[in-house]
């Protein structure tokens, strides 16, 4: 077990370490931070010598030298645009970004689950086809198309919700802000989480969907059938407990997705969260704030991982090597 | 009752009426407002944003002309010596007053190292307190500019800045925000209550502002909103009384829609095309040998290739005004005088065919693509436009981060070819003439910004002479006749003065100034 979790361990740090090397050359492509920093009328001498405070003149392999042994610290520098240390700013927009991923993941299970048991048992039902064609849109339709639409939808022409922010937040504690006790902040969240989770939901679906059927021809539900069991029993004592596992899996995979990858959203609905400060950053060539964002968003990933090939470990006789 | 005491129970009346009915006034802007220090980033939104709170000796009106603000008047005693009489009884937001010390602070503070705006005092003018409320400027040389960017030379309270440690501007090189970049002390109608950068700004009316306040809002909150359909969309649901800027394109949508308006108006920044007439060879060309952009006839042929009006009306839809000079007409008195050579593709075929290329030839372009109004897609009418010509451009736009890390400086004016746009921001000729039309070497001394490195030792003595003219006729004479050279020469191909495009809920009376500056103390919510 240990030189399982040993070897894991090792390959995720060099994950890590290709992800930190990758940010840090991919950043040095995207443009010249110094130009976002100061006004254009700046001379030439003060651009060069902040370039030099900042270290941008040091070597390349010296600077990734102090980018890794700051990033090991949780040391990701200051940020370029707000001047400020960007672990703080991060600290700052967490709350936002985790609150809206739990809230569209919480959708996605909420009406996923439902749809997708309906949707199994009755498959040749008229519902059940229009679940599929809408879930259908729910793939194919790019996430910032889906979040517009919405808004032109329940923002401009209704008037029911808001198109943008977080409403009025609480603050909880010495950092973590809340939109969940406001009706400004609960509102705000019903239109991104809906963009956010509608993928999530589609996928949660359509994998019970079809898990149901594959379990609904097995030989064990046939016999709690044929001994005389309630519908309701078998479809959801007997059924549903055993498409469940796979699901689970998915949606804790889906999570640290959703978390990485709400930046669109995020940026469509103006969500103060981590997703649009990244892209904000890299419009503005924000490197501490991007590399910062890439190896945070690799470290979740790598940690799920981790997590889960040790459960299986645990779960799965068969992986403990060496032991017939 | 006698008239008097009529109306100042109106106005009682109108005062009492207007402060039981609080006015929020919310508007979003495409950027954020990063920090509080006035001096740590010379860009517009920043300086425009900061405005309301904090106030500079002088102030710029609606129309943009120079009005008195913290300094009541002043005057030239002496020619190298400026005297400015303050006004008393201004108040800071924290109550403490204003005085000659918190001008002579504010002067150090903004010549110091990590000053964005360090150009808005020259670095050798010395500052003498001859009372509490009377300062002198002695200069060096005759300076007829001196106060004309002092609207953004914010005034900070010495008192304030010192106890709470924040005499160092915080610079783009400093790894902890001081405090005066996160909070605010000015003398300004609008003070800053609350500030999360990237997220929101809050401002409130400053009960105690030396003016007679003409506006009727109690609160602005302001949220930056990256996105435009997004900014479009909060203005149309009504949850934003303004928002800026918009995309041509939705100006007739907002029109449309019942309880909004588009605002639109010129801007002061006029867009340009740039040649590179520096190198012996182009960079990017299939012209070995020599650069035709030394040709005047080329230059010219390009200039009449372009048509001015066809940008104006199907990219800028109508929102841009074509421009026969390198500054906006209302920053020049003389500029009428000018005219657009006429579009003429024969004649321009005919000047290629004099210099020599009779086939054409190849060279490339840069043009940014997220920094001016529809940047790319003028390049790409122009690029167009020139292959009628028999001039095949190689267009390579890019987001403005790679864009001016190329063709500047810094990049070592890696260029042939390109589009840029330029306000000056003293809204005056002689920032025009010093960062585009001198000469410039190779790291860029002289001209920064002439980016195509054209030299001609007039321009660069009419530079020298208009810097020390103090009679305002001869000093427009003399930048006349510089641009003049310019247009004879076809240095530069200027194409329009870019418009404004703002989107405003109709019960709201604002000012659109051609700075783009937007100041709250215009407002006024029916």
């Amino acid at each position: 077990m240990i030189g399982f979790a040993t070897r894991r361990l090792i390959q995720a740090m060099i994950v890590m370490l290709v992800v930190a090397l990758l940010a840090f050359t991919m950043f040095r492509f995207v443009g010249d931070p110094i130009n976002q920093m100061v006004g254009i009328e700046t001379s030439i001498e003060e651009r060069e010598a902040l370039r030099d405070r900042l270290g941008l003149n040091d070597p390349i392999p010296i600077q990734f030298l102090r980018f890794i042994t700051n990033a090991a610290q949780f040391d990701f520098g200051t940020s370029y645009q707000f001047r400020q240390p960007v672990s703080e700013l991060f600290a700052k927009r967490i709350p936002a970004t985790l609150e809206l991923s739990f809230t569209s993941a919480l959708f996605a299970l909420v009406v996923g689950i439902p749809m997708g048991i309906y949707a199994g048992l009755n498959r040749e039902s008229p519902i059940s086809k229009l679940f599929l064609s809408v879930s259908l849109v729910g793939i194919s339709l790019p996430t910032f198309f889906i979040g517009i639409l919405l808004i032109f939808l329940f923002s401009v022409t209704l008037q029911w919700l808001p198109s943008f922010g977080r409403g009025e937040t609480v603050q909880i504690g010495s950092w973590w802000t809340t939109g969940f006790l406001t009706v400004s902040g609960i509102k705000a969240l019903i239109l991104p989480s809906i963009t956010l989770g509608l993928y999530q939901m589609t996928l949660i679906m359509r994998l019970i969907r079809a898990e149901m059927l594959e379990v609904i021809r097995t030989d064990y539900i046939k016999f709690a059938r044929a001994r005389g069991l309630p519908d309701r029993l078998v479809n959801f004592r007997h059924a549903l407990k055993n498409t469940l596992v796979p699901v689970i899996t998915i949606t804790g995979l889906q999570l640290g997705a959703i978390i990485a990858f709400a930046t669109i959203t995020e940026t469509v609905f103006q969500w103060p969260g981590m997703g649009l400060m990244f892209l904000q950053a890299v419009q503005n060539v924000d490197i501490p704030i991007m590399s910062a964002y890439l190896l945070l968003t690799a470290f979740l990933f790598v940690a799920i991982n981790f997590i889960v090939d040790i459960l299986y470990f645990y779960i799965d006789p068969r992986l403990r090597v060496g032991r017939p | 009752m006698n008239k008097k005491t009529l109306l100042l129970t109106a106005l009682l009346a109108a005062g009492t009426g207007s402060a039981a009915h609080a006015e929020t006034f919310k508007f979003a802007f495409q950027g954020s407002l990063n920090f509080l220090d006035p001096y740590s980033l010379n860009e517009t939104f920043t300086l425009s944003s900061l405005g309301n709170a904090y106030e500079g000796l002088t102030r710029r009106g609606s129309d943009l002309s120079i009005e008195p603000a913290l300094a009541e008047r002043w005057e030239i005693i002496e020619p190298n010596r400026w005297r400015f009489y303050l006004r008393k009884d201004v108040k800071f937001h924290n109550g403490n007053d204003f005085t000659a010390e918190d001008v002579a602070f504010s002067v150090e503070r903004v010549r110091s190292e990590g000053s964005d705006l360090t150009t808005r005092v020259p670095g050798d003018a010395k500052v003498e307190i001859v009372d509490d409320h009377t300062v002198d400027f002695v200069l060096t040389g005759p300076n007829p500019i001196l106060h004309y960017e002092w609207d953004t030379f914010y005034i900070m309270d010495k008192e304030w800045t010192t106890e709470n440690d924040a005499v160092k501007v915080t610079s783009a090189s400093d790894t902890t925000p001081n405090y005066a970049s996160l909070n605010a002390n000015g003398t300004g109608p609008f003070k800053i209550v609350s500030h999360e950068a990237g997220v929101k700004t809050v401002y409130e009316k400053h009960d105690g502002w030396w003016d007679e306040t003409k506006h009727n809002i109690d609160t602005v909150e302001f949220t930056p909103i990256a996105s435009d359909a997004t900014r479009v969309a909060a203005l149309l649901s009504g949850e934003l009384d303004m928002v800026y800027p918009i995309p041509v394109q939705d100006i007739k949508r907002i029109n449309d829609n019942a309880g909004t308006v588009a605002l639109t108006g010129p801007e002061l920044r006029t867009i340009f095309l740039g040649m590179d007439q520096m190198r012996d060879e182009l960079l990017y060309s299939d012209v070995k040998g020599k650069n035709p952009f030394k040709d005047e006839k080329v230059r010219k042929a390009f200039y009449q290739a372009i048509d001015a009006e066809a940008i104006k009306q199907k990219v800028m839809r109508d929102l841009a005004t074509p421009s026969a000079i390198m500054i906006s007409p209302f920053l020049f008195s003389k500029a009428s005088e000018f005219e657009r050579y006429p579009y003429d593709p024969d004649n321009a075929k005919k000047l290629l065919e004099e210099a020599g290329y009779a086939d054409g030839f190849s060279v490339g372009m840069d043009c940014p693509n997220d920094r001016y109004v529809n940047d790319e897609a003028i390049c790409q009418a122009v690029a167009a436009m020139l292959a009628r010509v028999g001039v095949k451009v190689d267009l390579n736009a890019q987001p403005k981060a790679k864009y001016f890390a190329k063709v500047l400086a810094s990049g070592g004016f890696d260029t042939s070819f390109y589009l840029l746009g330029w306000t000056p921001g003293s809204l005056d000729s002689w920032n025009v003439m010093s960062n585009l039309m001198n000469c410039r070497n190779e790291a860029g001394e002289g001209s920064p910004f002439n980016l195509g490195g054209f030299c001609d030792e007039k321009v660069d003595e009419l530079t020298g002479q208009v810097l020390v003219e103090i009679d305002p006729e001869k000093r427009d004479g003399l930048i006349a006749e510089a641009y003049k050279i310019s247009h004879d020469n076809a240095y530069y191909i200027p194409l329009h003065q870019q418009g404004l495009a703002w989107g405003v809920a109709d019960d709201i009376e604002l000012v659109q100034r051609a700075d783009n500056q937007f100041k709250f103390r215009f407002i006024n919510k029916n």
